[in-house]
């Protein structure tokens, strides 16, 4: 309970609270970072940056570097093949030895999408503020941290003051009330809520995703379900701390130590909104109403249900949308009125800092069971999101799963959700995917994006249409 | 950073909603470590009709000539008129670093997305928040007059049109103090330097675990 005569707090609000260095006059707060994640692509100039103006980075201990967009997904015995690709990697190495940062470099076995590894390590904990050069930095806020993607001019004001100059979000309470039905995923509970307030309904907020449905997922779930508040418009979404969090956190390598656990564990479980406290805005979802989702368009929010059709842009109720979704069925070549079950791959792809880790790989492979992808299915890949979770699937036998039913089974990476290695869509193609964008040209040009959850991609394979995984 | 306080530039209207970073600047071009050279690039897949990579000769690509920007009435266009949610998705400077290349100095549109809006402050490039019925008859309005130009002054916070219509926009105070003075930001925050470490000093008492490597 908040203080007699004030309001409560939001877990937003204790986590800001907690890291104000100073705050102006107009509001403008200097914030101060906990975890600095670093990738290849965003970091180069910030790196630049600092040098030429002859300065250190604050605190290395708060960076944990990765290269994972460019790198290859195939046999890295030979290196990288593209020399700009190559040519970014080095850079990242050459930074990171040269400042005295700590990376997992790309034949680690901890090398992975950096979203991944982050809560792998036990480098998010709950109550950070934690910052990357990536949109979905977001997917850290499953750990009650305060967790948002930045430009490189930020990563480069991080790097050099551990501090970040900012405005206060707005509160949004989105609560997915009561439990969704069998084969219904948190990727299908993230679609459903961004396709309910749009890709701009979080802009100016954070989300705390919060209800019977999100406290029942376990944190790789609530993972995929912060991932995408940036889809939502959120730069951060959040969901309070409870033992699902604590226990996760144990025997992590960046985790507390001992001597530090008890303490950590009592601070983290106050890390929930206070009863009273206030929202700017609160959005309230039937779990039980969610069926498996499918992206029909050319932004996230263009979702429906596995048994839906795609949207008729002439139709009354689209009015205000026509233009867009016009546009996108020309994209998709898709016509108004097709049912979803009728839509068929040429590709599909299980990955990305959405859904890459070992439990989404295992529901790909319970779905994959003894069965074969379709043969008019050109390629079925899936990507680890790191060498642990790679290493893991193939200790309990998945990889076998995935490669007798014609899968390909590659090295950790972003790879296919945003195709800059080797790995996309070519003009035309289109591809059931786990990722999170569904933009133009997203996963290679003239490629045509539908997003689902790693169940739906896995049915997709088999059938080489949408099927409801359900009933599969 | 650069200083932004006055323009007066051609405007060019693109009033799609949620152009999202990826069509700004295609991930192709992501692999530079330079912050520079990105303008050619920009709206790569609307404005080409081949297929772009890093490090191809400009000369040979094939334009669309349907594309706005493409259209020689636009050439040298420095204000964009844009629609809703403008620059969603991925959160790389690198879209900003694009338009301004290309020479565009401000961006007005009904809403932009959250870490687009931040990362043009960073690179001088002025975002202009206007109601969405003004920015779809400034759309109107450019499209129907050749040579349509808009005079944006941040100081006074208005945007003018060539019959001398004037719309006032709002902007963050430190944000429009930091632009108009091309401050930078991070020389800014180390003139706080003994805050920073006060805060870190207390931080390390209260929970030293965050300040741990790993074990």
């Amino acid at each position: 309970m908040g203080v007699s005569g004030m309001a409560g707090k939001t877990l937003y609000d204790k986590v800001w609270d907690a890291h104000l260095v100073h705050q102006q006059e107009d509001g403008t707060v200097l914030l101060y970072i906990d975890r600095h994640l670093v990738h290849e692509v965003t970091s180069p100039q910030a790196f630049e940056g600092l040098q030429l103006a002859g300065r250190q980075p604050w605190r290395t201990s708060s960076m944990l570097a990765v290269a994972d967009h460019n790198v290859p997904t195939t046999d890295r015995a030979n290196g990288i093949e593209d020399p700009v690709s190559r040519l970014q990697i080095e850079t990242l190495d050459a930074n990171c030895e040269k400042f005295g940062v700590t990376e997992f470099k790309m034949n680690d076995l901890r090398q992975g999408i950096v979203h991944v590894i982050g809560p792998e390590q036990g480098a998010t904990l709950p109550g950070m503020t934690v910052v990357c050069g990536d949109s979905h930095t977001s997917t850290h806020g499953a750990f009650g941290a305060l967790a948002f993607g930045i430009g490189t001019s930020e990563v480069e004001h991080v790097m050099a003051t551990q501090t970040l100059l900012q405005k206060k979000s707005r509160n949004m309470l989105i609560s997915v009330d009561g439990q969704v039905g069998p084969g219904v995923t948190a990727k299908d509970i993230v679609l459903a809520i961004i396709g309910k307030i749009g890709t701009a309904g979080g802009n100016g907020y954070t989300i705390e995703f919060a209800g019977e449905a999100i406290q029942a997922l376990s944190m790789e779930g609530r993972m995929s379900v912060c991932n995408m508040s940036i889809e939502a418009g959120a730069r951060a979404g959040m969901v309070a701390v409870d033992r699902t969090t604590i226990e996760y956190l144990k025997n992590r390598p960046f985790s507390p130590s001992k001597e530090h656990w008890e303490q950590a564990e009592a601070a983290w479980l106050d890390l929930q909104s206070d009863d009273d406290a206030v929202f700017d805005e609160i959005v309230r979802i039937d779990a039980a109403s969610i069926e498996p989702q499918v992206s029909w368009g050319t932004s996230p929010e263009m979702v429906t249900s596995v048994n839906g059709y795609v949207p008729d842009p002439q139709a009354d109720e689209f009015e205000a949308k026509r233009e867009g979704y016009s546009r996108a069925l020309e994209y998709m070549d898709l016509a108004a009125a097709t049912p979803i079950t009728e839509i068929k791959l040429d590709r599909v792809f299980i990955g990305s800092c959405t859904n890459s880790r070992i439990e989404d790989l295992r529901a790909a492979a319970a779905v994959i069971k003894e069965r074969k992808v379709a043969t008019s299915i050109k390629q079925a890949l899936v990507v680890p999101g790191s060498g642990l979770v790679k290493q893991q699937a193939e200790k309990e036998g998945l990889d076998k799963v995935f490669l007798d039913a014609g899968f390909e089974w590659r090295e950790p990476g972003c790879s296919m959700c945003l195709a800059m290695n080797a790995d996309r869509l070519e003009a035309g193609e289109r591809c059931a995917s786990t990722s999170n964008r569904n933009f133009e040209g997203r996963q290679g040009q003239g490629g045509r994006t539908h997003l689902v959850s790693p169940a739906m991609a896995a049915a997709a394979a088999i059938a080489g249409h949408f099927v409801d995984v359900r009933s599969f | 950073m650069k200083e932004f306080t006055k323009l007066t530039g051609l405007a060019v209207p693109l009033l799609r909603a949620n152009v999202d970073t990826d069509a700004i600047i295609p991930k192709q071009f992501l692999k530079s470590i330079k912050r520079s050279g990105f303008g050619v690039n920009l709206f790569d897949e609307w404005r080409y009709k081949d297929a772009g990579f890093p490090g191809q000769d400009s000369a040979s690509r094939q334009p669309n000539p349907d594309f706005v920007l493409n259209k020689p009435r636009y050439a040298g266009a420095q204000v964009l008129i844009a629609g809703e949610n403008f620059g969603c998705g991925s959160s790389r400077e690198h879209a900003v670093w694009a338009l301004d290349d290309y020479g565009f100095r401000t961006v007005i549109a009904p809403g932009f997305a959250d870490i687009f809006n931040n990362n043009s402050f960073k690179s001088g490039l002025l975002p202009v928040v206007l109601d969405k019925h003004i920015v779809e008859q400034l759309g109107e309005e450019c499209e129907a007059v050749e040579g349509y130009s808009l005079a944006i002054d941040l100081q006074e916070q208005t945007v003018t049109t060539p019959s001398n219509e004037v719309f006032k926009f709002e902007v963050d105070e430190f944000r429009k103090h930091c632009l108009l003075n091309g401050f930078d930001d991070i020389e800014l925050t180390l003139q706080q330097r003994f805050r920073i470490e006060e805060y870190e000093v207390k931080r390390r008492q209260s929970a030293p675990w965050l300040f741990n490597t790993s074990s």
